[in-house]
């Protein structure tokens, strides 16, 4: 007779059991494959050398681990397609396959598509109550008909349990939601019971290990068959640098979780000590501090740590760092970006030094050296490092008017060994938070930063670069029409005989475009940075002496394998042909389906948008993004690692917003119309409100990737009636107007901190009003939706009918159209948005875009088209091949034939 | 008692006789091209010969007789003529609309034919297992050897096309959800999924003890590995669709008794579920024909028995009604493998 221990032990599966039996007293998981945890991995998967980031993958299941934790939360990711990449490439390989995985996500979206992947039992890593029951059901009901496990964060409607009594609350009523409701399996529930900095030195922060343990041996008393989870690392974090303390701590800390009741967690072994060859003295002064043995464990375990630690700075409380050496005033307010003292000190510097620009190479330096190594180490944050250089800025600000002018007898033409950086936005682009943040952060370095602001002609850079002897250029830019001018720059720089480095950076700059487009154009040094952090590594190797030969060399060599190796790809990569693809469109089933006529048609005008409101429709997640914070709002405000910085940031920012709307700082204007259209193959002709045809056409391209059976080649015209009269609009909105004279008002004070801050908030707004105008359509202005009720998360997460996507992006990327959409809703004259010659919008806080009702309408990326779609869209659009192939370069399968840039 | 309570009442006072294979069935009629065309499809332009699926709607007598023949020769359940059922299979005949129409068609005329059986004899009521095969895709595996991250088919194509398959065959009267050959469980897995999804829909118990439509599983050892040809150990296979209250699981086809052996007793030792094993007339000849013939595979079955493996027996590639009913009568002498649940501690 059989015995079957059914559903009495956690069983999960990679291509191999992993079976949790008595004999298991822990299952590691391997932590390496999780772009927010490993930086090297967070590159690789950027880059797409997913090849290298299968080799760290197989590390980690040769090193031991029995689960492999996957996770592609990363602002800059398509998530989604990332983790389906990588899953899917993980089950080509058997040796890594061989165990289960683990799902990690904060999006739910990147969480189903990981599950659509996985053909063995893995764990959904994770759930919780955070927006309410319902959710929450929901989500555990769809993981359980893919056959996971999951980990369920101690997390409620209020947030993270930081109590013992919370933690055991929200485990239960999750366990009696899971089992009673949803029948889960209770082996397959995995509780993470937040795992919190101790030796904090904050008094509610002392029990964070015992209630951890407390609580994990409750939960394994209480609630039969659930396991317990977390990550290890958080318990140390306080000692971050000192990885002995570190190592000791995760050791001590694992070893008693375990005896308490832990299952599984996320440890990095190589941040492991063996608990037995911990000092004892160490282990002591630990063990006090986890059960909270005296009041003074912190203290102690503390004063142990420096000994351990050399380098340690012990951090001065309150005002006491006032009584220090200027010097150390200096370096003390940069750090900590207090602006209070930066005058007075800095006068007593110029005293002390008898030279301004001693100051400046001495002390400000010196401390804005500690700043970028912090900042290097990762151990300072985006918003605190423009914090210190606003001080700095002041203090310089204060010492110029000291300065020796040309003739003076002290005047030196060198100014000592300061480089120069210049840096701009190409022609055309008018966005600058992105290089602003760099001309910071290497302000911050020790580099003299000549910023030329936005919209800077190719001549400009070049002359400014000559005339002050600049060590590199760098260029910015968001929009896809300035990597094009971009390549015209380094052109030009190549036909004019420079041979400064030149850097590329900004939002829709890539390594590949880089190397494949800019770099064959200049023989100088280019280098694609990826963000702000690593600007300055990247700078000091192309300027300096010793290593800007070697270091050219070895760029130009990296970029020309790149464009090997994309030239291979070009090749591999499947496409059908323009007719094949247009005979492949999104099915719809229109002998059922009877457009719905707006109940508004034609052009409604919104001159003053209430910011109030539109302050209800912010999208919190990217202005996090623009400050370097990854991670989702709200959740980012409890994270561990940068929560204080990002929950301080969000209070700025909602002080400022207060006085943005209640000093009327900020205008919003929009305009939205509606308009009868007839569709004609992918065009998409205008009718008045007669029905009569107009002017005005869309043009619209359709996807030519190879399609797996059953997924259609999309166009946006697909959601359009093929025959019948049918409906869309446009919409443009702005909520920049008046952002120019506070920005002056900053610019002055040298405080680039409100400066980006309100460039930020003004772009959020400025989504939040396309947000607002959408629903506005939806319920209103064309009707189709008008008992649509939801939330501003379901809004954010896109949750209704109909979309509104913007020409310039994925699916309709081609920004010429734009023009039209302006023309057309009368933008320039109802808004006062006007756009460059390169279509982008100014003021720079405004979005645009096509509303498209139908249900079946989603938003899709183009991908690559062909030559033959190219032709044909020249053709409809009444331009030249060649002006269509550099509109759309960034979209082109092939290389066109070499043109003469007219300009 | 309805049919699912009448079935787990059967599969505890004996081993259930599942029936052979249709499509060696199918080849002794020698049928044409015209055999496999309705009136509507006259004119489709693809060839439709060996399309067996289509012949519940072209020559629906052919399936009824192969279906009685194995309820002759005493099987219990018999499966419908659904195997490459789902739109995802038909379209490469240009079929993919008819989908629903096949296991509707199937599921009805395979319920005329036992509930006719269950009527002559009442104490052997006789079941209709409603045949969901694999595709013809694989969801975990790349067809391109040069770009592994390719795939021919999603999970969400898959669970689509399962969905309407499951519709058809619940429609048409089958008793029981038969989700078989599974050679990659990504496709099992999205099988499963859509079986959840019209369960819900309809308000269908999932859990055949609460009178939900029991659901059986069946993969494929495909070699000597011991593994799915996705990769998979038996055990791993086990775990990944236990999530489902399955009425059995089991293996089915590749294999022969003999080599399906070792791979059984996993399931016997592990699975909280009924064990089954249709194993093909041994293995292929070199003309890719089986030549086991009835009593030789009955012999090697016979060695499950004893052991007290399996729950469920059968037949697949180049079985017979003759090896059926040579299975039937070994089962006969045997008790069916007991299931104790042993309650332990929470470890």
């Amino acid at each position: 007779m059989s015995k079957i221990q059914k559903h009495k032990t956690l069983k999960l599966s990679g291509l191999e059991p992993l079976v949790f039996t008595p004999e298991i007293n822990f299952v590691n998981v391997g932590e390496r494959t999780n772009v927010t945890g490993s930086k090297k991995f967070a590159r690789l998967i950027l880059n797409g050398q997913y090849d290298e980031a299968l080799e760290v993958a197989l590390d980690q299941v040769r090193g031991g681990a029995q689960v492999l934790d996957v996770c592609m939360d990363e602002g800059m990711l398509d998530g989604v397609a990332a983790m389906t990449k990588f899953l899917n490439l993980i089950a080509s390989e058997p040796e890594i396959s061989r165990i289960p995985i683990m799902i990690d996500s904060s999006r739910w979206e990147i969480i189903l598509a990981g599950l659509k992947c996985v053909q063995g039992k893995g764990i959904v890593n994770s759930i919780s109550l955070k927006n309410g029951e319902e959710e929450f059901i929901q989500q555990a009901k769809t993981i359980k008909k893919f056959g996971a496990a999951v980990v369920v964060m101690a997390f409620d409607e209020q947030g993270q349990a930081d109590t013992y009594q919370r933690r055991v609350d929200i485990c239960k009523r999750s366990y009696d939601i899971l089992v009673q409701q949803v029948k889960f399996n209770p082996q397959d529930i995995i509780f993470d019971p937040n795992i919190f900095p101790v030796a904090t030195g904050m008094d509610e922060h002392r029990k964070n290990a015992l209630d951890f343990f407390h609580a994990t041996q409750w939960i394994k008393q209480n609630l039969p068959g659930a396991k317990v989870s977390g990550g290890v690392s958080n318990v140390s974090f306080s000692f971050r640098g000192n990885d002995t303390v570190r190592e000791a701590m995760h050791a001590a800390f694992l070893y008693h979780a375990i005896r308490y009741g832990m299952d599984m967690g996320i440890v990095n072994p190589s941040m492991l000590e063996v608990y037995d060859d911990i000092p004892k003295d160490l282990l002591q002064k630990v063990e006090d501090v986890f059960f909270d043995r005296h009041e003074n464990a912190t203290e102690e375990l503390l004063e142990f740590a420096e000994t351990v630690k050399k380098a340690g700075k012990k951090e001065v409380a309150s005002e006491a760092w006032r009584e220090e050496e200027v010097e150390k005033r200096i370096e003390h307010a940069l750090v900590k970006g207090i602006i209070d003292y930066v005058i007075e000190d800095t006068e007593e510097a110029r005293l002390k030094y008898q030279s301004p620009l001693k100051v400046i190479e001495g002390p400000l330096m010196d401390g804005m050296n500690v700043v970028g190594d912090l900042f290097g180490e990762g151990k300072m944050f985006l918003p605190q490092v423009v914090k210190s250089a606003r001080v700095m800025k002041k203090s310089v600000a204060y010492l110029e008017p000291f300065m020796p002018k040309a003739g003076d007898l002290d005047y030196n033409e060198e100014q000592g060994s300061i480089k120069k950086i210049l840096l701009a936005t190409v022609k055309g682009d008018v966005h600058d938070i992105g290089k602003n943040i760099v001309g910071v952060v290497l302000a911050c370095n020790s580099y003299q930063i000549i910023d030329l602001g936005v919209m800077v002609d190719a001549q400009t850079i070049i002359n400014e670069a000559v005339k002050n002897k600049v060590d590199i250029i760098g260029l910015s830019g968001l929009i896809t029409p300035s990597l094009d001018e971009m390549v015209y720059v380094a052109s030009e720089m190549e036909r004019q005989g420079l041979k400064i480095p030149l850097l590329i950076g900004g939002a829709t700059t890539s390594r590949i475009h880089t190397a494949v487009k800019i770099d064959p154009a200049y023989s100088g040094t280019v280098i694609h940075v990826t963000d702000a952090s690593k600007s300055v590594p990247i700078a000091g190797e192309a300027i300096s002496e010793e290593t800007r030969e070697a270091y050219h060399y070895q760029i130009k060599e990296t970029y020309r394998q790149l464009r090997v190796e994309h030239e291979a790809k070009q090749q591999v990569k499947q496409m059908v042909s323009y007719e094949e693809a247009k005979n492949n469109p999104v099915y719809i089933d229109w002998e059922n389906y009877n457009p719905v006529k707006p109940k508004v048609l034609g052009l409604t005008e919104l001159q003053e948008l209430d910011l109030e409101v539109l302050r209800n429709y912010i999208d919190w997640t990217p202005f996090f993004s623009t400050w370097m914070l990854s991670g989702k709002y709200p959740k980012i405000l409890d994270d561990p690692q940068i929560g204080t910085e990002a929950r301080k940031l969000f209070d700025d920012a909602n002080k400022m917003l207060d006085s943005v709307i209640s000093e009327g700082w900020l205008q919003a204007k929009a305009v939205v119309g509606l308009f009868p259209v007839q569709r004609n193959a992918d065009d998409v002709h205008v009718l008045d409100l007669e029905f009569k045809e107009t002017d005005f056409s869309f043009h619209f391209l359709r996807q030519q990737g190879k399609k797996g059976k059953g997924v259609p080649n999309r166009s946006l015209v697909d959601y359009l009636h093929p025959h019948q009269t049918d409906y869309m609009g446009g919409f443009a909105v702005t909520a920049g107007w008046g952002i120019e004279s506070k920005l002056e008002e900053y610019k002055k004070n040298h405080d680039d901190y409100h400066d980006i801050m309100l460039k930020a908030l003004a772009d959020r707004l400025a989504e939040a009003g396309a947000e607002y105008l959408h629903e506005l359509v939806r319920k209103d202005l064309w009707g189709y939706a008008y008992s649509e009720n939801l939330h501003n998360d379901e809004l954010i997460k896109e949750a209704y009918q109909g979309i509104r996507p913007a020409p310039g992006y994925p699916a309709c990327p081609e920004h010429s159209e734009k023009k039209t959409l302006f023309d057309l809703l009368q933008v320039e004259k109802l808004t006062g948005i006007s756009l460059t010659d390169s279509f982008a919008m100014y003021p720079t806080s405004s979005v645009s875009g096509f509303y498209f009702a139908h249900p079946e309408s989603k938003y899709f990326g183009l991908g690559k088209i062909g030559e033959d779609q190219v032709g044909d869209y020249a053709q409809r659009k009444g331009i030249s091949q060649a002006q269509a192939e550099r509109w759309l370069s960034p979209n082109l399968a092939y290389n066109p034939s070499l043109t003469v840039q007219e300009n | 008692m309805n049919r699912s309570e009448l079935l787990i009442q059967s599969s505890k006072e004996r081993i259930l006789i599942l029936d052979g294979a249709m499509g060696t069935m199918i080849q002794r009629y020698k049928l044409s091209e015209e055999d496999f065309r309705t009136e509507a499809l006259k004119d489709h332009p693809k060839s439709l010969k060996g399309n067996n699926d289509l012949l519940s709607l072209s020559r629906p007598e052919i399936i009824k007789a192969i279906h009685a023949a194995y309820l002759d020769a005493g099987a219990d359940i018999v499966e419908t003529n659904t195997f490459s059922g789902t739109t995802i299979a038909q379209e490469d005949y240009g079929l993919a609309h008819l989908a629903y129409a096949i296991n509707f068609e199937s599921a009805k005329i395979a319920r005329e034919v036992t509930d006719a059986y269950t009527e002559k004899n009442p104490a052997k009521p006789r079941f209709v297992a409603g045949a969901i095969g694999p595709t013809n895709r694989t969801a975990s595996i790349s067809p391109d050897v040069n770009d592994p991250g390719y795939r021919a088919i999603t999970f969400d194509q898959l669970s689509e096309a399962y969905q309407e398959q499951v519709q058809g065959l619940l429609d048409g009267g089958a008793d029981i959800l038969l989700v078989e050959t599974i050679f990659d469980t990504l496709n099992a897995k999205a099988a499963l999924f859509a079986i959840q999804e019209v369960f819900e829909q309809r308000g269908i118990p999932l859990n055949p003890e609460e009178g939900g439509v029991p659901v059986m599983i069946s993969g494929t050892i495909t070699d000597a590995s011991g593994r799915t040809l996705s990769g998979q150990t038996t055990e791993a296979f086990l775990i990944s669709v236990s999530h489902v209250p399955l009425f059995s699981i089991g293996l089915n086809c590749a294999l022969g008794a003999k080599e399906l052996r070792p791979y059984l007793k996993v399931l016997s030792d592990n699975a909280p579920f009924l064990v089954s094993a249709y194993p093909n007339a041994g293995l292929p000849n070199e003309f890719g024909q089986y030549d086991q013939d009835a009593d030789e595979m009955a012999g090697q079955i016979e060695d499950f028995l004893k052991e007290g493996f399996v729950n469920i027996l059968g037949g697949c590639c180049g079985t017979t009604p003759e090896h059926i009913a040579a299975i039937a009568k070994a089962a006969s002498k045997y008790r069916p493998r007991a299931v104790e649940f042993e309650s332990i501690g929470d470890e």
